[in-house]
């Protein structure tokens, strides 16, 4: 039995265009959105530009379900789901994809833990019928276990401990959230990495993969129907899954600026600030989080926006500047800040300098064509990320993830351009003050300090 | 949190890997500008877009020690003025019709992309900026100097970073005098040394209609393709006399270790050769047998053997990196200090024991269908297909080159691989950096 919700809007259209091609540009293409009766959501989007297809399978879970003595287990299971089934045995999987022409990985974040394919297009049952395979009936020996939990703590060693500017913005992250497991790094403390066991990651993948957490987006040369019949036989005999209860764990009202201090071996300082902020939970109805987005465009959208033009190349301040906020995410939203200060300048000099950019703009707000420009990439940007089949699946995992609606993309160009310069100015003022502040730093060390360095402690609960 | 591998890597050796079946290989068109350039063009009207791009021999293999990062220097400030219009000036009319600028430079090439949306008001726009970049870089002398001190400020941070460290050993060791030997960003004394003027000189020399190569694809038509390519290079320098070629690579004769203390938890460990040619007769025995050893993921020997079998390291890989001259073959891994040594014997075991005995006929049939099978993705965006036409046209590879891939991936067989490695590849005098190496603290 297949429950069908949402419809197929504009399919058609787009799909005569191609066949016909007089009508050089498709409209919008269009995806169209399916639930199977045990909860799994497949969401196709068609792209007949080339013979070929992603497939990606995303699980609402990721280090923001984890708890303390086993941060990090989602990303042991992600690696875990190369380590064979019954019938596919240990490396087979990334093995036959490849034997099929195709590429494969995952990805695991705060909010989610993906798995994709990229192959022709005739080679779609095959993806479909291996991720089904291991979303019910994955190994978990003990010496395959005890190997991969080497690699992933290579992996940390060569992600975090070694990388000064990755400890700071964990450190970041530790000491801008007391409560909300945002705190914790995706990767996991290395402490848990040691300790983590075989049980750890196979009881996290009982609880949480499960076809009613779990969302199915294939883009490209392919018909929804056929799609929607594949996913049916592959996965519509999976059972449903009760889900643990998700507590909402919010950020209590921070109290005034936050700060920390990383000591590591480098050469120049750096800055990350974060302030947190909104993001989108009401697609329609929210205005505050695309504000924010055409802020970090006004800020740090091209190489003439105001940090870098003002803080790099006029005053010199910084070697290098940045800003990143994301409107999609599960938990709650920050808006990042960062520099490298020139040589001669320090990180205070830096800071002060960033926070009188963001002044400017509390005071005297931004102008129209900062503001148009902006939306003259954003109305681009939607078209050039049409040229990536990949691009596209992402976008659409990401959202639906974040609990927004793929269909929010259709309106997201939309609301984006109709962000008024009172809009920005109100967010700026409501966002970017100092109660809602955390300041990380990184302070270098020469490299012929003798004995490896180990992260600050005592640095995380200040 | 990618669960990756050096995908780039496989990227590299396979920029060409690849066949199709039944399929319509790419309609490439290909003419000369009035002034000498050569063009090569991909109509695509599937997307109201335009992608451009622009190259020219003058990559950092043209630097010498002295000026080191000039070649990076100069492709750099081409977009911070040009023609009467200020960095600021030509960020901002760019940004206006959302147009996205990029660029690229390597040890053969230097040049610069455009993306833009294809109606005429913003292409128009987008274009007329492109070709006064190019054309009539101004190189101003207060934007020069920030410039430097950004880069020397790079450098130095650089200069601790693992990483880093190892690629510019690496290159010092295996390339000696050769250019090849530099690095592409330069260093701290020779880039200090920079005047205005070497900018000038190395543009005037370098950036030369003749040898320039443009590549298009998107939503235009042929006429309109014409205009574009005439725009860019009609008013680039004329060359003086034809350009030298780069010199030969010549073969280390004697092994060359070197170990550099860090305070790292993990040792970054390289180990290379001197590898191909991008025309070189062993290139399809060389990637496809690379795919084997080092370049094909969680297919690949080097992968099986250091991180499936023994948990040594989270990336372990090999490529080929096609130039002018032979480009570097390299051999990387970072793993725990404490066991370096170990990881580093098995890596030297897995090499020494393909170059000895070659793949497994099993081995190799994996290889060629995933090659061939994954063709149709190595062309699936106008984004990879001006990479392609880049690269014909630089190195001047025949348009049937994509055409002739396939029967040429599946004509390899395990005698070619086993010889090609053999005669290419000398495991008794290879380089090997070990940065962070457990002994050297």
């Amino acid at each position: 039995m297949i429950a069908i919700s949402g419809s197929t809007v504009q399919l058609g259209l787009a799909f005569i265009f191609f066949l016909i091609g007089l009508l050089p540009h498709p409209a919008r293409a269009a995806a169209s959105e399916y639930t199977l009766s045990n909860g799994l959501k497949v969401i196709v989007k068609e792209d007949h530009r080339a013979p070929v297809v992603v497939s990606m399978v995303w699980y609402r879970v990721g280090s923001m379900d984890e708890v303390n003595g086993t941060t990090g287990v989602s990303h042991v299971l992600e690696h875990m789901m190369f380590k064979g089934t019954k019938k596919v045995p240990s490396g087979e999987f990334s093995k036959i994809i490849a034997q099929a022409g195709g590429r494969d990985n995952a990805f695991t974040s705060k909010d989610f833990t993906a798995y994709f394919q990229q192959l022709h297009k005739s080679k779609l049952p095959l993806a479909l019928k291996l991720e089904a395979d291991r979303m019910q009936n994955l190994n978990f020996s003990k010496d395959g276990f005890a190997k991969e939990m080497k690699v992933v703590m290579e992996e940390r060693r060569w992600r975090t401990d070694d990388k000064p500017q990755a400890l700071v913005y964990e450190q970041l992250l530790a000491t801008t959230f007391e409560a909300h497991p945002y705190r914790r790094p995706v990767i996991g403390w290395m402490s848990d990495l040691e300790n983590m066991r075989a049980e750890d990651a196979e009881r996290w993948y009982r609880t949480w993969y499960a076809p009613n957490n779990a969302t199915l987006v294939v883009v490209g040369d392919v018909k929804p129907r056929e799609v929607l019949s594949l996913a049916q036989r592959y996965f519509g005999s999976i059972k449903t899954k009760v889900l643990p209860i998700r507590k909402p764990q919010e950020e209590p009202q921070q109290t005034g600026v936050r700060s920390v201090t990383v000591k590591a071996p480098a050469k120049l300082p750096y800055l990350m600030m974060s302030y947190h902020t909104a993001v989108l939970r009401d697609a329609e109805r929210d205005w505050e989080p695309y504000a924010l987005e055409i802020l970090a465009g006004v800020l740090d959208g091209n190489e003439s926006a105001r940090l870098n033009r003002s803080l790099v190349r006029e005053t010199q301040i910084a070697s290098s500047t940045g800003v990143n906020y994301d409107s999609a995410e599960r938990g709650p939203g920050l808006f990042y800040l960062e520099g490298v200060p020139s040589e001669g300048k320090t990180v205070t000099d830096l800071e002060t300098a960033i926070r009188g950019e963001l002044q400017k703009i509390i005071n005297d707000g931004v102008k129209n064509e900062e503001l148009d420009r902006v939306k003259a990439q954003v109305i681009a940007n939607e078209v050039f990320e049409r040229d990536s089949v990949m691009a596209q699946a992402h976008q659409i995992g990401g959202w639906e993830m974040a609990g927004l609606s793929y269909k929010t993309l259709d309106i997201l160009v939309d609301k984006l351009k109709a962000v008024s310069a009172e809009q920005v100015q109100a967010v700026a003022k409501k966002y970017f003050s100092d109660d809602n502040l955390t300041i990380a730093v990184l302070d270098p060390q020469p490299l012929d300090n003798k004995k490896p360095l180990k992260e600050p402690e005592g640095l995380r609960n200040d | 949190m990618i669960n990756n591998f050096k995908w780039c890597c496989a990227i590299l050796i396979g920029l060409f890997a690849g066949g199709g079946h039944a399929f319509a290989i790419l309609p490439i068109q290909n003419w000369q500008t009035s002034s000498g350039a050569r063009v090569y063009f991909v109509e695509n009207h599937q997307l109201p877009m335009l992608d451009v791009s622009i190259n020219f021999a003058a990559g950092s293999g043209r630097d010498t020690p002295a000026i080191s990062g000039l070649a990076n220097l100069t492709r750099h400030m081409l977009s911070l003025g040009a023609d009467g219009l200020s960095e600021d000036e030509i960020a901002e009319k760019l940004a206006d019709v959302g147009a996205e600028l990029g660029g690229h430079i390597d040890r053969d090439r230097a040049g610069i992309t455009l993306r833009t949306l294809s109606n005429a008001r913003e292409r128009g726009q987008a274009l007329d900026i492109m070709s006064r970049m190019v054309q009539k870089p101004e190189f101003p002398e207060k934007v020069l100097d920030r410039e430097k001190m950004r880069l020397v400020a790079m450098l130095k941070e650089a200069a601790t970073k693992p990483e880093s460290i190892a690629e510019r050993a690496f290159y010092s060791l295996l390339y000696g005098s050769h250019p090849y030997a530099l690095r592409t960003s330069g260093e701290v004394d020779s880039i200090e040394s920079l005047k205005r003027d070497n900018l000038v000189n190395f543009y005037r020399a370098y950036y030369t209609a003749n040898d320039a190569v443009v590549a298009i694809i998107g939503d235009v038509n042929r006429e309109t393709a014409q205009e574009i390519a005439e725009k860019l290079t009609a008013k680039l320098p004329e060359e003086a006399a034809s350009l030298p070629a780069l010199p030969q690579v010549t073969l280390p004769l004697q092994a060359q270790n070197r170990e550099i203390p860090h305070p790292a938890t993990q040792s970054h460990i390289l180990l290379g050769y001197p590898g191909m040619k991008r025309d070189d007769p062993d290139y399809f025995a060389l990637l496809v047998g690379n795919y084997i050893l080092g370049g094909g993921g969680f297919s690949s020997r080097f992968v099986e053997q250091v991180r499936q079998k023994r948990g040594l390291a989270y990336s372990v890989y090999s490529y080929f990196e096609p130039l002018q001259q032979k480009g570097p073959f390299q051999v990387g891994l970072q793993t725990k200090k404490e066991q370096a040594d170990e990881a580093l014997k098995v890596v030297r075991e897995t090499l020494r024991n393909f170059i000895a005995k070659g793949p497994t006929e099993r081995e190799l049939t994996a290889a060629k269908q995933n090659l061939v099978g994954g063709f149709p993705l190595r062309i699936d965006s106008n984004r990879k297909i001006l990479e392609y036409l880049s690269i014909i046209g630089f190195y001047r590879l025949p348009l049937t080159y994509l055409d002739d891939f396939v029967p040429r991936v599946e004509k390899v067989t395990v005698a070619q691989i086993k010889s090609a490695f053999q005669r290419r590849i000398d495991p008794d005098n290879m380089v090997t950096v070990i940065v962070g190496a457990p002994g050297a603290s």
